[in-house]
């Protein structure tokens, strides 16, 4: 047994470690925005409007990735915009974690009443079109950081019932859950300290990959215009810009859709990677 | 048994779509912002505003309005656009069919990309080809629908700009349609020239919407595939000198489709929801468009009209689904 679980471990997972590492390289860059950024990221300068990237006739030193109809440096805005991103993705992803899969091991371990009811508030909420229900809940909460945080949660709390329900009721079915019954334990502390760790590897997966769905969101409401305010870079911002100057300045569109590219894939493959580690059916 | 399975079905449906309409109706009354407001000229008078007001019914208690609506959606009557001035239904009628057919071209791309590459990577099994498939699964499904649309305006619209990005017909043309469904008109009318023209502004939306569930596709054929492929029945047909290929279309496909049918029926409502912000990226006059802009204009009627016939749609793929399983399995026909 012990053999068997050391042995995936000393496997070299070049998925975590490059997902991960641009997970960490992207984070470090928005939290440090100020010190790394080259340019003021809201500095308009009409003399520099539109500049390309670097490698191109044109470009001016110092504005890596070239600028936007408003003379804005792009590299600048990125990096300013990981931090909403970063922001919405962890505290959005975190409340519909707690709140799912809070729900989920209640309808999934005590079934009855519980399981039925929170079931047909999931197929309910299912029968919504998400980004609909998202841009409904922005328009509603007034626009900000907090709104797209809220909204993001209200509506994704399914992916992380529906999937911690089935696997707390397979958990409640097994021997150990029986034998901790028979021992006299609470059915709380059963489903606390034997069904919870045993479904949190799915959980810590499903949490990485509702990371990159939150940064999606995000990404989609500022396109839409919705976010926070207009003011602060965020990329679906950023590519709003660039979908309406495409034909100007393709850069202003394909940067910050590289980054996104990058960071929502790094964290499903991150997510997949820690529950390929964590699973003890998969290792 | 089946008629059984479909009254309970069908009853969990009006259940759902109630649940729905309720959901939305409370969030949409607790917005903050006036829709009457918005309507009127700066400088109306309280008592314009207040005659508006009760004209929407928006001057009565939530629960009465509600009931109000209700009982005029069981009738065929969704209220009157604030924003459009326009019977809510007849808005909703005109758009629903441009958004039911970028949603049916886009289940015909994701099963012509994603059939095909399982019935390669079941052949395939084991080798550098099938990694390749798996590879480019996963991809497609890590990234979702939006990102899918701006990379391929990038690459087919301005790099190499052989497509139409934004609209749904090119606006010089002239159209002799009676129908909303201009592409499935066009081609029963043997109007190819116009056919050509939807399907340039269609392609992108479709294929951005076709990816993630092309992946799904070929990703669960393949996987109940490969397990078909090991029963008895399949050895067989394989003795019996069939090539590989036809051992898997003739024999293998058909009992491998049913698993992939259920989770495909699911994926197809995702793939309606993402025609929302599709829509909107590529300018297409379709249902999910006129949505984000009742959103943006706190159209209360049209909101309410346009959620509740996505819920529908929604509600009744999730039926035929289920109805279509029921029908194909022969464990639940004779049960």
């Amino acid at each position: 047994m012990a053999d068997a679980r050391a042995l995936p471990r000393r496997r070299f997972d070049a998925r975590l470690v490059l997902a991960g590492g641009w997970l960490l390289v992207a984070l470090l860059a928005a939290i440090f925005a100020p010190l790394i950024a080259p340019q003021d990221p809201l500095a308009q300068d009409l003399l520099f409007e539109r500049l390309p990237p670097f490698w191109m006739q044109g470009a001016e030193p110092g504005f890596w990735l070239g600028t936007d109809s408003l003379g804005r440096d792009l590299l600048s805005r990125i990096i300013y915009g990981g931090r909403v991103a970063f922001i919405v993705a962890f505290a959005a992803a975190f409340a519909a974690c707690i709140v799912g899969s809070t729900l989920g091991l209640i309808a999934g371990y005590f079934g009855g009443w519980a399981d039925r009811i929170i079931s047909r508030i999931v197929d309910i909420w299912m029968a919504f079109p998400p980004v609909l229900f998202a841009i409904l809940l922005v328009a509603v909460f007034g626009t900000g950081l907090s709104s797209v945080i809220i909204a993001i949660a209200v509506i994704d709390w399914t992916r992380f019932c529906r999937v911690i329900r089935a696997e707390a009721m397979g958990q409640s079915r097994m021997d150990y859950v029986e034998n901790a019954r028979i021992a006299g334990f609470g059915r709380f502390r059963i489903m606390l300290s034997e069904v919870l760790p045993n479904v949190l590897p799915s959980i810590v997966a499903l949490l990485s990959l509702e990371m990159g769905i939150a940064v999606i969101v995000e990404a989609i409401l500022s396109f839409v215009n919705l976010s926070i305010s207009t003011d602060d870079p965020t990329w679906g911002g950023i590519i709003a810009e660039g979908r309406l100057s495409i034909h100007q300045a393709w850069w202003v569109l394909v940067f910050p859709l590289i980054t996104l590219f990058l960071t929502v894939l790094s964290f499903s493959q991150f997510g997949e990677g820690l529950k390929a580690r964590f699973d003890p059916v998969l290792r | 048994m089946i008629l059984q399975r479909f009254l309970v079905r069908l009853l969990t449906m009006a259940v759902t779509l109630l649940g729905v309409s309720v959901v939305v109706f409370v969030i949409i009354r607790v917005a903050p912002g006036d829709p009457i407001a918005m309507m009127l000229p700066p400088g109306a008078s309280q008592a314009d505003i207040d005659r508006l007001r009760a004209l929407y019914g928006l001057d009565r208690s939530i629960v009465e309005q509600y009931f109000i609506w209700l009982s005029g959606v069981l009738q065929g009557n969704f209220g009157t656009s604030i924003s459009l001035r326009q019977d809510v239904m007849s808005l909703v009628l005109n758009r629903l069919p441009a958004t039911l057919e970028l949603a049916t071209v886009a289940l015909l791309i994701a099963l012509l990309i994603g059939m095909p590459l399982a019935i390669l990577g079941a052949r395939e099994q084991g080798t550098a080809v099938e990694a390749g498939i798996d590879v480019a699964n996963g991809a497609a499904l890590s990234i979702p629908d939006f990102l899918w649309g701006l990379a391929l305006i990038l690459l087919f619209g301005v790099l190499w700009p052989v497509f139409e990005i934004s609209g749904r017909v090119s606006p010089r043309l002239e159209l002799p349609f009676v129908t909303q469904f201009y592409l499935f008109e066009s081609i029963l009318r043997l109007r190819l020239d116009l056919t050509k023209d939807l399907i340039s502004h269609m392609f992108m939306p479709a294929l951005a919407l076709a990816l993630p569930l092309a992946a799904i596709i070929s990703q669960l054929l393949k996987l109940s595939l490969k397990e078909v492929m090991t029963l008895d029945y399949v050895t067989l047909a394989r003795v019996k000198g069939f090539s590989e290929t036809s051992v898997i279309l003739r024999e293998a496909l058909k009992n491998a489709a049913l698993p992939t049918l259920t989770l495909v029926g699911v994926q197809f409502t995702f793939l309606i929801g993402g025609t929302v912000i599709i829509e909107r990226l590529f300018s297409y006059e379709g249902l999910g468009n006129m949505a984000i802009d009742a959103v943006i204009n706190r159209d209360l009627p049209l909101i309410q009209g346009i959620v509740l016939v996505f819920a529908l749609i929604f509600v009744l793929i999730n039926l035929a689904v289920d109805m279509m399983y029921a029908l194909l399995n022969p464990r639940l026909r004779h049960g």
